[in-house]
Parts: C-alpha cells; structure tokens; sequence
C-alpha cells in the first residue's frame, strides 16, 4: 500500500486536520506509540511489498503472486468461478442439506460467517481509493480480479474442510495450518517437512495479521471517521486514538476473554443488516441517477485500457483494482479457510463451491455498489488524500443522501468490530497451531489482541497500515505455494463430485425434492 | 395402517392440558402416541465463528437436555400409565418441522396446545400454532 504511505507522508505537509495534529500531538501518547512502532512496521513492509518496475509503477511481487494463482485455479479447474455459481447457489439455500443434519453448521452459516470477517472497510474505504488513484477502470480490474478470486477461494476451502481436525468433544478446527502440514505429508515424505514449515509460517503472519489489518487497521479507520463525522480536526477525539482504542479493546475484550459471546451474537446479527442498508442506498443512488450509468459504465471499461492522467497507465490502474480486490475479499490470503471448515458436510467440496459467493458478494457486488456510486456521483478526484478513503465514501454517499454519513459512521464501526472478532478468532487458532492450547496461552494472545487495538487507533501516521497490509499479504506466499502441491487433491474431489451431480447422483431433500 | 397421535409439547411442564388430551385421545382410542418438542433453529441464521466451531457439541447437548428434561419424563410417564408413547426431539423452525415429524412417522393428528403469545405478537410474527394449521395434511386438535 504504497499509496497510503506517500499519502499519510503527504497529510503531515497538505492535509490541514492531520497537519494539525502532530502539532499539538507530538509529544501525546499516540506520537510516542506512532514513534516506536515505525521503524519495525517499515520493515516488514518492505520485504513483503518488495517489487519490481513494470511501466513506471512498482509492482509488488506479492499481488502478482496473488493473480498468477488465481487465472491458474479458474484455468486448472476450468472456469469453475462460473459453472459453478448455480449450483452453489442450490447448495447455499440447503437443496442438498440432510434435514437428520438440522441444528449442526450450515453452507449459509459457514458462509455468512466468512463473509462478515470480510466485508467491511476495503468495501467501503479500499475502493474509494481504488478510484481516486486509478480512475473508474480500476472497477473494471477490480471485478476481474474478484471473479478470479472466486477460483482461489474454491481451492482454499475445500482444503479447509477437508483437511481440518475434528475433536472427540465435537468441535472443528480447519484451516491453511491444518491442510499443509497435513494435506502435503499426505503426498509425500519429502513434502511433509515442507508442509509443516509452510504450516508454521502461515500461522506466524496468521497472528501476525490478525493483529495488523484484522485488528489496528480497523480500529484506526473506524477512529478516523467518528474523528471526521464530530467536527475534524475540532473534534475532542483528535489526539485521543487511544482513548477510543480502550474503549474498544474492552468491548472486545468483553468478548472473547469475558465470554460474553452476547456482544458479538448481537454484532453478528446486526452486520448484515448493515451491509444490506449499505447496499440498498448504494442501489438507491445508482437508480436516482440512473441516467449518468451508462456513461459510468462505459468510463469503467474505457478507463480500464486507455487511462488518463494515472500514474503508470494501463498498468497502473489494473494495479490499483486487483490490490484492492485482493485487499477486500482476501481470496489466497487463506483466512476464510479457517471460517469456511466448521461447516457439517460430508464433501469437502461442497463448501468450496458455496465459498463461491464470498468473493463475488464481496468484490463483485458490494465493491462494484460502492466504485458506481463514487464515480456517477463524481466525488472521486484524483488529488485525494489516499488515507481518507472512508471519508471519500461517505461524502459520495453524502452527497445523495445528506444523513447517511451518519449511518455509514455506525456502519464502519460495526464492520471493524465483527471483523476483529473473526480476526481474532483466526489469529487464536493460528496462536494455538503454534503454542498448543492451554489457559494461559489462550490469555496471553487475547491480551495481546487487545493491546493492539490500543496500538491501532493511537497511530495515524501509515505505520499502521502498512504493517497491517504487510502481515495478512505475507500469509499469501505459504498458503499458495502449499496448495500448488495440494491441487490434484482438490482436482479429484471435484472431479468426482461433479459427475455424481451431473449424473443426479446427489439426494436432493426438501422443497427442491418435492419439486422433483 | 393403525393411526399415530403427534403431541407438540414448548417446555418442560408446558403443555400439559394438550398432553392430557392427547393421552386421553390416544388411550381411549388404542393410538400410539408421539411426544415431540422442536429445538428453535434456523439455517439462516448469522453466527460467530467461535459458535461454529462449537455448534457441533452444542446440538447434542440441546438434544440431550431436551430428552432429559421435556420429552423423556413425559414419555416415561405416559408408558406407565399402559399407553404406547415414544419421543422425537428435533432442530428447526417449529411449525415446518412438526410437519416434517408427522410425516416421516405417518401421523394421522397433531395436537397441540395454544401457544400463550399476545395477540399483537401472534399477528406480527405469526404463531406456531396458526402456521401448522396452515401447512399440515392432516388435521390438527389446538387444546386450549
């Protein structure tokens, strides 16, 4: 995220509420935090943000290892991003579910609960950037690089649930640490030292990023936009990131040291309320202004291949919508992995087909709602601050509808609180891959999980976001070079599931069966 | 082939003027009996990944408690006094799945008491009671 480092170096010198800041902040808790945190965050950054030049724009390594695995999966298991939506659909809305399997996991559930650790703040802020910086056919790369990642997630998840461990007390664990250690010993003896170092390292940017962009990246953007709905640089938060920081870390912490799994149960309910509201308005503001869609329409596709005035051209703006694309819906990051595994099925495969529709609800709609706003409402402007991207959204929705800031406020909280509670579930899990459960290794990464949040909110000079991009990023490189090893697995799966549906060889139950 | 009564009962010790009547139902008439309780649960529902994760051991601790403490005393008690009674303990929306009971195990009556929501919340969320009038093939005895 390069962009949001030269555009958080570029607030100190322009930006009039953030220059403030410092001003008066900098000898405040959150410049001292800011302070000591820097120079490791830079580091990180640069070695997994490490690129090389292609047009003028320096392209991380990191994303076209991202994309390349993508087009391979949609290629290798031929196109199955597409042939296979309806029947995930089927399987989503419970065709195939046993109604003997009522009360355990369902592919809705696994799915939704995916989903709620992804959407969020790259749907709204991620792609306000995306725009400003690549112009409107940063959309156009932006879907492609979510209906690839479709194909990625496919992969990922049928792993996941394949490969996850199942307890004698009835609990699941699954995920990326599980399929390779497991999934490549199975393959090989020579593997199976490979797999459980790939497993080991998975694990380590696992925790990693959950404490980066699961966690600080969400609590310093939610900080930003109440710091921006209460008055700007006036506003009594300004220089008080840590206050908030506490606030929410005991909310959290409420939750998963206190147990008190109500909060969460409440967030979890109240997310996807949000996010349809979110989508509703967004419908609304397109359908208002009907009229100017076809010209954004055609702006999105004439952008995507002759760009004006972006740095880099062509290159540049495919660059700012697979970054994005690959920032939201995480698709070969290999944390949904670990959502998707408690599914109760009994072909792993099945839910690699339902996790379909992450990316896709994700990248494809949610991502595609928010950029058509943006643009037909002709907010995006080139020269914006990179690390306003949720201030940009808003005043694209704003513009529309004047109290919707307000509601978009809630919402990007609420968003950032369910995906710390999935973040925090993921990085527990890759936590206890590494140390073993036990009470007081449960605690300490709770803890930590928590001081983080304090951490996240408190540093508003980029540090933050770069260390958060750099860890989940970094969970890419042994997730994807495991699965490369792990694909004529998941190809036999699919190969055998496919032909006993085609040949209607699956028990179709419920309404669909009456139906015939 | 012989007729099955199917007797929803809420809670423990609720329902105990439809169980009554169902007993007396099914012994005056010879009938075995189904005693059935129905576990709220939707597969649409929006979860924690820690309540996924755990959903598994949950259920068949619901199930469990649901035998131990709803349908089992009650069951006991109806084979004592010489009536034919068995328990189903299931997961799901009630009305749709005392539906789904009554047909696997070719139920010829439901009964069921009246469920004691309010007027105003029966016609806001529809009530299990009017839904299973609705939907059932076969008739259903609402005991008061």
């Amino acid at each position: 995220m390069s962009q949001f480092r030269a555009g958080c170096r570029r607030i100190l010198a322009a930006a009039p509420w953030c220059a403030a800041l410092p001003a008066h902040a900098a000898d405040s808790l959150d410049a001292r935090i800011d302070e000591a945190v820097r120079p490791f965050a830079d580091a990180v950054y640069g070695f997994v943000f490490a690129g090389f030049p292609v047009a003028g724009v320096d392209i991380p390594f990191v994303l076209v290892w991202l994309i390349f695995a993508a087009t391979l999966f949609t290629l290798y298991f031929g196109f199955i991003n597409l042939r296979a939506l309806r029947h995930g659909f089927q399987l989503v809305r419970g065709d195939y579910s046993d109604p003997t399997a009522a009360g355990e996991v369902t592919h809705f559930q696994a799915l939704a609960t995916a989903l709620s650790g992804t959407v969020g703040l790259g749907n709204i802020a991620g792609v306000a950037v995306a725009v400003s910086l690549g112009g409107p056919g940063a959309t156009f790369w932006m879907i492609l690089a979510g209906l690839l990642g479709m194909s990625s997630k496919f992969v990922e998840c049928t792993l996941g649930v394949k490969y996850r461990n199942e307890y004698t007390d009835g609990t699941v664990s699954g995920g990326p640490m599980y399929y390779l250690s497991k999934g490549l010993a199975e393959r090989s003896d020579r593997l199976k030292t490979l797999g459980r170092v790939l497993a080991v390292l998975f694990a380590v940017f696992c925790v990693g990023g959950s404490f980066g962009g699961g966690n600080m990246f969400q609590a310093n953007q939610s900080y930003m936009q109440l710091v921006a709905v209460t008055g700007g640089e006036q506003s009594w938060l300004v220089g008080r990131g840590w206050l908030f920081g506490v606030v929410v870390a005991s909310l959290v912490g409420l939750v998963v040291i206190g147990g008190i799994q109500g909060i969460a149960r409440v967030t979890s309910k109240i997310v996807p309320f949000m996010a349809v509201i979110y989508v509703l308005a967004g419908l609304a503001i397109i359908a208002a202004n009907a009229p100017a869609v076809p010209a954004a329409l055609a702006a999105i596709v004439s952008g995507a291949f002759s760009p004006e005035g972006v740095a880099g051209g062509v290159v540049g703006v495919l660059f700012q919508g697979f970054k994005r694309a690959a920032f939201s819906n995480e698709a070969g990051i290999g944390s949904a992995a670990i959502a998707h595994s408690a599914v109760r099925t009994g072909r792993p495969v099945t839910e690699g087909l339902v996790a379909l529709y992450e990316p896709f609800v994700d990248t494809v709609v949610v991502c595609t709602i928010t950029a058509l706003v943006i643009i037909i409402t002709g907010t995006w402007n080139p020269s914006v601050d990179p690390s306003q991207g949720v201030a940009l959204t808003s005043a694209a929705f704003g513009s529309s509808i004047s109290w919707f800031p307000w509601v978009l406020t809630v919402a990007v909280v609420l968003f950032a609180f369910s995906t710390m509670i999935s973040w925090s579930y993921y990085g527990l899990k890759a936590w206890t891959y590494l140390f073993g459960e036990s009470v007081v290794s449960d605690a300490l990464y709770k803890i930590l999980f928590l001081v983080f949040i304090v951490i996240g909110s408190s540093m508003q000079l980029g540090a933050v976001i770069d260390f958060s991009d750099a860890m989940i990023f970094a969970m890419a490189f042994p997730n994807i070079l495991g699965i490369y090893f792990l694909l004529p697995v998941v190809k036999k799966e699919l190969n055998d599931y496919w032909s006993d549906y085609r040949a209607g060889r699956l028990q179709k139950f419920g309404r669909a069966a009456n139906r015939g | 082939m012989s007729r099955v009564l199917l007797v929803g009962v809420d809670c423990s010790g609720c329902s105990q003027r439809a169980l009554a009547y169902a007993a007396q139902a099914a012994e005056n008439a010879g009938l075995q009996l189904i005693v059935a309780h129905v576990i709220q649960w939707s597969p649409f529902s929006f979860n924690t990944p820690q309540e996924n994760e755990e959903r598994h051991k949950r259920r068949e601790a619901e199930l469990e408690r649901a035998h131990q403490e709803i349908v089992d005393p009650e069951v006991t008690q109806l084979r004592e006094n010489g009536l034919d009674a068995r328990g189903v303990v299931r997961h799901g929306h009630p009305a749709e799945t005392l539906k789904a009971i009554a047909d696997e195990f070719g139920v010829t009556d439901i009964i069921i008491g009246k469920t004691g929501s309010s007027r105003i919340r029966a016609q806001l969320f529809g009530s299990v009671t009017n839904s299973l009038v609705q939907i059932s093939e076969v008739p259903v005895t609402v005991v008061p």
